[in-house]
């Protein structure tokens, strides 16, 4: 799909993108193609129905005053069959078109979706949702928009053909007359071609930018409406559309200019040859019947030339779609896998950095030196400062990136060396901001994964979901909103933490997974998880599990071995929370806000 | 709260379905009157152009008759200014086509940009409840590519029809000049298509608005993805979102080809139908011709220029169909945009009856307010509430007590099913909407950014705040440090829906927004749930004066923030369960309060966490 298209010229290019198509649906093509054709043969066939039933029928019919049944029925058959034979033809003609046309768009939109999600995430943030829906559906209709008229446009091709051989079997001086149109034919389809392209390019880069506002503005309506700025939202939104509104009427006026040009240039010529014909029938070096003869086939002629027209008019739009789809399949950094499965052990698992360093940009370094190991089965929760890097831990932990330096590992092996979907098997992080999918409650925990209903209410009732869930007009079969908008932020939450228990991970990263869930439904989410590490109410879906929790909270931190206190980028601090407490201003200060608030209300 | 069912008439989006076809064209046309623009002009170019299909022929026909079969042998001469004047002519007609085209196409395009941009505020006007129940691919698609259908049907097909049924009309008056007979058989037999055809336009019409459902079902499958990515990577659940992803791109193909096969059909009648007049024109001209029927007899002649006729009838037939096909999948996109029209936006603002709301601090009552979905049970019943002027309350109560929907109500994201929400002891309801959005502002828990600078994002709460301003501001409510910690300060890009942000400083952001608003009535829906203890006391302090002279009520769950209000809200299962100071209630044993508050003292509270 990926086949990069050469040809500088838009018209060559254009080309390309059609014989990628015809490549991959030859048969359909065939068929579609043999329609056009069909129809062709009995458009001329019709003509020469009507002569024979002149010639057979009606002049007899009229000369002797009476005439056989049979040959008016015959009359009515030939018609008849002809129109069927016809339409026939026209069916296979557009539905082939249609079938092609169709087909192709779910080959890219397949191809381009894949790459979607072969792209790893720092792909992801530097381009926009709503351009890469727009690569999705316009840019990928766009790119095979001129299948529609290709058939048409073959077929006739074989009609000029005909029409040509005729006129220079006919009279050679005129027939070359004639097709001079040609090189003028061509000669405007190059201007047109560069005319457009820009204009094309452009519009379709602004459809684009118009999806993107659209999409993020709808997906920010909540801010929007409570500030009341849906007036500037609005006014972003239309300088946009009228860009894409110029661009457009810029395409237009340059297309409009361009068919009537092409139906024009066969016309002129009928009449130099008239001109000329003339003349040469006064010299003698013509007969008037094939001056007739010329004109006529050179009338034909402009209707294959129009059709044609049609096709290099979509190509302009067409290339720069293709493009477009192709910058997406050709975009390289996908993560490398190895080949390691995920080992088949139960129980904690083993997770080891050393000396992690990560940065989005070089000039904020986000993680500088990281070492820290969590022994199978222990608890450790990972404190600091908002924004000071506990975030960006956790998605080196389940891979979303990779570190600059150093390594990561899970029972030994670091984590670049899983084959794909093999830490998943063993890793689960849950993270603050919980991300839904427009499915069933079901759908959402499992997320595809084969697990019985009452293993799907075991991580719920571990997660406190199992209240709110039965609740629900479908329990385990309700539709949940897109981006689960329905339900409010701990519920998603929630719901999110049981997506995560359902799996059975040997190490589970909470990154402030229940900030949104209030403290006496989390101490005993917390209670469910912290419980199993010594036999106390434990559940089955967290026996033995590896436990890193980003927190804040004491209940939290208290469930924890040992706390790691993380402070510019590196471990600052590592002990017991007590220890912490006693030697580290810093963490006292973080974790005692609220007691010292408290303290200070109540002087 | 939210969790209860919905009934989707009242919360979904009107699909337009139910809209006619030319009702859809009338109201399209009403909804973008640029359409109308000078169509009286472009219609008579047209005209013009159309005129020029004919030159050739005439060209020819006059070079035999004269040019070459001349009284006086062939003439040269003639046929040369013969051919000077349709070359003219040809250029005039050409000329008169790319104007007009031209025309469409500006025209076209500006009444469908204006369409657009009313969707699209439209959508910002609809109630909450069916923003959240729309998928956003949907409602993406019915501003985009819903309306790019419209386009190519304008240009291409509107006028195009109307040139055709007033082509079909001239040859039918042609034809029965020849022969009346005969016109009515052609006419008969293009009945059953023309019969027919309303039929088939619902068929199409159906088939063309599952194809652009589809579209908007597409969009949705594909933004999974996108949107989802962290979450479909660290699950590695690829294989089940490209199969759901599939599912959608297959259904899209199944229902264009369907569409596609209705179309090919619906055209293929115009030429079955063609066949059938040709042959009953010579049948029955026949037949006519040998008396056995009314009418003086017909010539052969007559019945061969007949056969002529009939392809100029034929000609713009099969042209209309087409058009009419063609124009049900723009048809289709056109009713969906208007069908986001046609939902109505039912928070009507006041307008310009609607009540402006005085400078200063607000008080704020709740008369026997109820709140319940559409079609659910009551979230909220009978809330009877007072806030003075200036103080600042705290609403409490566990997850799903309904004390979020408060802060809906209170800032009219939804009108209460029963009693009203009074500000300085006006309803609500008629306040003006831009009174209402300056004075109170609400900072949602997830406070959503757009994809700019800092400073763009922070100026939604304030359009002119200047540079100072946003720094001033964030020194004021103690977040200098972090803004000046940042990369570029506040010219730091925050990347789509602020994902370059922790969603701790997200939060920071929507508080630093609310600060440059300057209301009166602040309400904070668990606005500071994501930011480390530390900082959140610091901007605990803060926002003590930040709330100072202003009303504020703050949806709370750590109930630091309760500690400090002038009085707690208690809410459970819908109800108001408790009211008074938190020294108050914490001080009633056995209450909801008490057993919050000890939860919350053994989560985060004094002492050996242990």
């Amino acid at each position: 799909m990926a086949t990069a298209i050469s040809g500088t010229g838009t018209t060559s290019a254009g080309f390309a993108v059609l014989w990628v198509a015809i490549k991959r649906e030859p048969w359909i093509f065939a068929l579609s193609t043999v329609g056009s054709l069909l129809f062709g043969a009995l458009t001329v066939a019709d003509a020469w129905v009507l002569g024979w039933s002149t010639d057979h029928v009606v002049l007899p019919a009229f000369r002797d005053g009476e005439i056989g049944s049979g040959l008016l029925w015959a009359v009515l058959g030939l018609f008849v069959g002809v129109a069927i034979l016809r339409a026939v033809g026209i069916v296979a003609r557009r539905l082939g078109a249609g079938i092609m046309q169709y087909r192709m768009q779910a080959h890219s939109r397949r191809a381009v979706t894949r790459q979607y999600l072969r792209l790893p995430l720092a792909w992801h943030q530097k381009h926009p949702t709503g351009e890469l829906l727009s690569n999705a559906n316009s840019d990928v209709e766009a790119a095979w928009g001129p299948i529609a008229p290709l058939p048409m446009a073959v077929g006739t091709v074989a009609m000029m053909v005909i029409a040509v051989v005729q006129m220079l079997l006919t009279d050679m001086v005129l027939a070359v007359i004639g097709l001079l149109v040609f090189p003028l034919v061509i000669g405007t389809n190059v201007v047109y071609q560069r005319l457009a392209q820009g204009w094309a390019t452009r519009a379709q880069q602004l459809r684009a930018e118009l999806s993107e506002i659209a999409h993020e503005s709808f997906d920010g309506a909540l801010v929007v409406k409570t500030l009341g700025r849906e007036p500037e939202e609005t006014e972003r939104f239309r300088a946009k559309a009228a860009d894409l509104r110029e661009a457009n009427i810029r395409v237009g006026r340059i297309r409009a200019a361009f068919d009537p040009t092409l139906a024009a240039l066969p016309n002129i010529a009928v009449l130099f040859v008239l001109v000329i014909g003339v003349n040469r029938v006064v010299s003698g070096a013509t007969g008037a019947g094939d001056v007739v003869t010329i004109a006529y086939l050179l009338t034909v002629v402009s209707f294959p030339i129009r059709s044609i027209g049609w096709l290099l008019g979509d190509f302009p739009r067409s290339v720069v779609g293709y493009r477009r789809v192709a910058a997406v399949l050709s975009a390289t950094g996908a993560m490398a896998y190895g080949d390691r499965p995920a080992p088949a052990h139960t129980g904690g698992a083993r997770l080891e950095v050393e000396h992690a360093a990560f940065a989005y940009t070089a000039d904020r370094p986000l993680l500088r030196d990281v070492s820290l190991v969590v022994e199978p089965g222990k608890t450790v929760a990972l404190v600091g400062a908002t924004a000071s890097g506990k975030s960006t831990l956790t998605t080196l932990f389940s891979r979303l990136v990779d570190v600059d330096a150093g390594a990561i590992r899970v029972d030994g092996t670091d984590l670049r060396d899983f084959e794909q979907g093999g830490l998943a098997q063993l890793l689960a992080v849950v993270p603050q901001t919980a991300f839904l999918f427009d499915d069933t409650v079901r759908g959402n925990v499992t997320l595809g994964l084969d697990v019985p209903d009452d293993e799907v209410w075991s991580a719920l009732r571990t997660a406190q979901a199992d209240g709110f869930v039965a609740a629900l007009p479908d329990a385990l079969d309700a539709r949940l909103g897109e981006r689960g908008t329905t339900l409010s932020g701990g519920q998603r939450q929630r719901l999110a933490l049981a997506r995560a228990l359902v799996r059975r991970p040997r190490l589970m990263v909470l990154d402030d997974a229940t900030s949104a869930v209030d403290p006496e439904v989390e101490s005993r989410i917390l209670a469910g998880l912290g419980g199993s590490r010594d036999g106390r109410g434990a559940t089955s879906s967290t026996t033995g599990m590896t436990l890193v929790v980003v927190a804040y909270r004491k209940a939290t931190i208290g469930l924890a071995d040992e706390v790691l206190f993380l402070a510019d980028g590196v471990i600052a601090d590592r002990g017991t929370h007590d220890d912490l407490v006693a030697r580290n201003p810093d963490y006292a200060r973080l974790v005692n806000a609220y007691e010292a608030e408290s303290a200070e209300a109540a002087r | 709260m939210s969790t209860t069912e919905r009934a989707p008439e009242q919360t979904h989006l009107s699909t337009g379905e139910d809209i006619g076809a030319w009702a859809t064209i009338r109201r399209g046309v009403h909804h973008s009157p640029e359409l109308k623009d000078g169509i009286g002009w472009t219609l008579a170019l047209a005209v013009l152009a159309s005129v020029g299909q004919v030159i050739v022929p005439i060209a020819v026909q006059q070079t035999i008759d004269k040019g070459l079969r001349g009284a006086d042998g062939p003439d040269p001469t003639f046929t040369l200014w013969l051919a000077l004047a349709a070359g003219v002519a040809i250029v005039v007609t050409s000329w008169a086509s790319y104007a007009m085209t031209a025309r469409l196409f500006s025209t076209a395009e500006h009444g469908l940009a204006t369409l657009r941009v009313k969707a699209f505020r439209h959508v910002h006007d609809l109630p909450l409840l069916t923003q959240n129940t729309e998928r956003r691919g949907s409602l993406v698609s019915r501003v985009t590519s819903d309306v790019d259908q419209v386009s190519q049907f304008l240009v291409f097909g509107g006028l195009l029809f109307v040139v055709s049924v007033g082509q079909m009309l001239i040859a039918t008056v042609v034809m029965v000049v020849y022969s009346w007979q005969l016109a009515l058989v052609v006419w008969l037999c293009f009945a059953p298509l023309f019969l027919s055809l309303r039929f088939f336009q619902r068929k199409l019409a159906a088939a063309y608005g599952t194809v652009r459902r589809q579209v908007g079902a597409l969009l949705s499958a594909v933004s999974e993805p996108v949107v989802g990515a962290t979450v479909v990577k660290s699950y590695a659940i690829e294989a089940r979102t490209q199969e759901r992803i599939d599912v959608a791109v297959e259904a899209h193909k199944a229902a264009s080809t369907r569409a596609q096969g209705f179309t090919a059909f619906s055209f293929s009648l115009g030429g079955i139908s063609a066949g059938f007049a040709n042959a009953a024109v010579l049948v029955v001209g026949i037949w006519l011709g040998q008396g056995f029927a009314w009418g003086e007899g017909i010539t052969a002649g007559e019945v061969l220029a007949f056969a002529f006729l009939v392809t100029l009838f034929v000609g713009p037939v099969q042209m209309g169909t087409q058009i009419l096909t063609d124009a049900q999948n723009a048809i289709a996109g056109w009713r969906r945009v208007i069908g986001i029209l046609d939902t109505p936006a039912d928070l009507v603002d006041a307008g310009p009856d609607g009540q402006s709301l005085p400078k200063g601090a607000i008080d704020v009552r709740f008369e026997k307010v109820a709140f319940s979905y559409p079609g659910g049970s009551e979230v909220l019943t009978d809330i009877e509430l007072v806030v003075p002027a200036g103080q600042r309350v705290a609403v409490v109560g566990e997850t799903g007590s309904g004390k979020s929907t408060i802060a809906k109500l209170l800032t009219r994201l939804m009108d209460p099913s029963r009693g009203a929400v009074l500000l300085d002891g006006i309803d609500l309801r008629r306040i003006s909407e831009s009174a209402l959005r300056s004075s109170v502002v609400l900072v949602p828990q997830e406070g959503f950014l757009f994809d700019d600078t800092l400073a763009a994002n922070v100026r939604y709460g304030r359009l002119d705040a200047t540079t100072d301003d946003i720094v001033e501001a964030a020194e004021t409510i103690g977040l200098g440090d972090w803004l000046a910690g940042l990369p570029d300060g506040v010219e730091t890009r925050v990347g789509q829906r602020g994902e370059s942000l922790s969603a701790g400083e997200r939060q920071l952001v929507a508080l630093l927004r609310a600060q440059l608003a300057d209301p009166d009535l602040l309400v904070l829906d668990e606005a500071t749930s994501a930011v480390d203890p530390e900082l959140e006391t610091r901007i605990g302090r803060a926002l003590d004066r930040l709330m100072t002279g202003r009303t504020s009520v703050t949806i709370a769950h750590r109930l630091s923030t309760a500690e400090k209000a002038d009085v707690v809200v208690v809410v459970d299962k819908g109800r108001v369960v408790q009211h008074g100071p938190h020294a108050e209630l914490v001080g009633q044993p056995g209450t909801p309060y008490a057993r919050l508050h000890a939860s919350w003292v053994r989560s985060s509270g004094s002492g050996d966490p242990r």
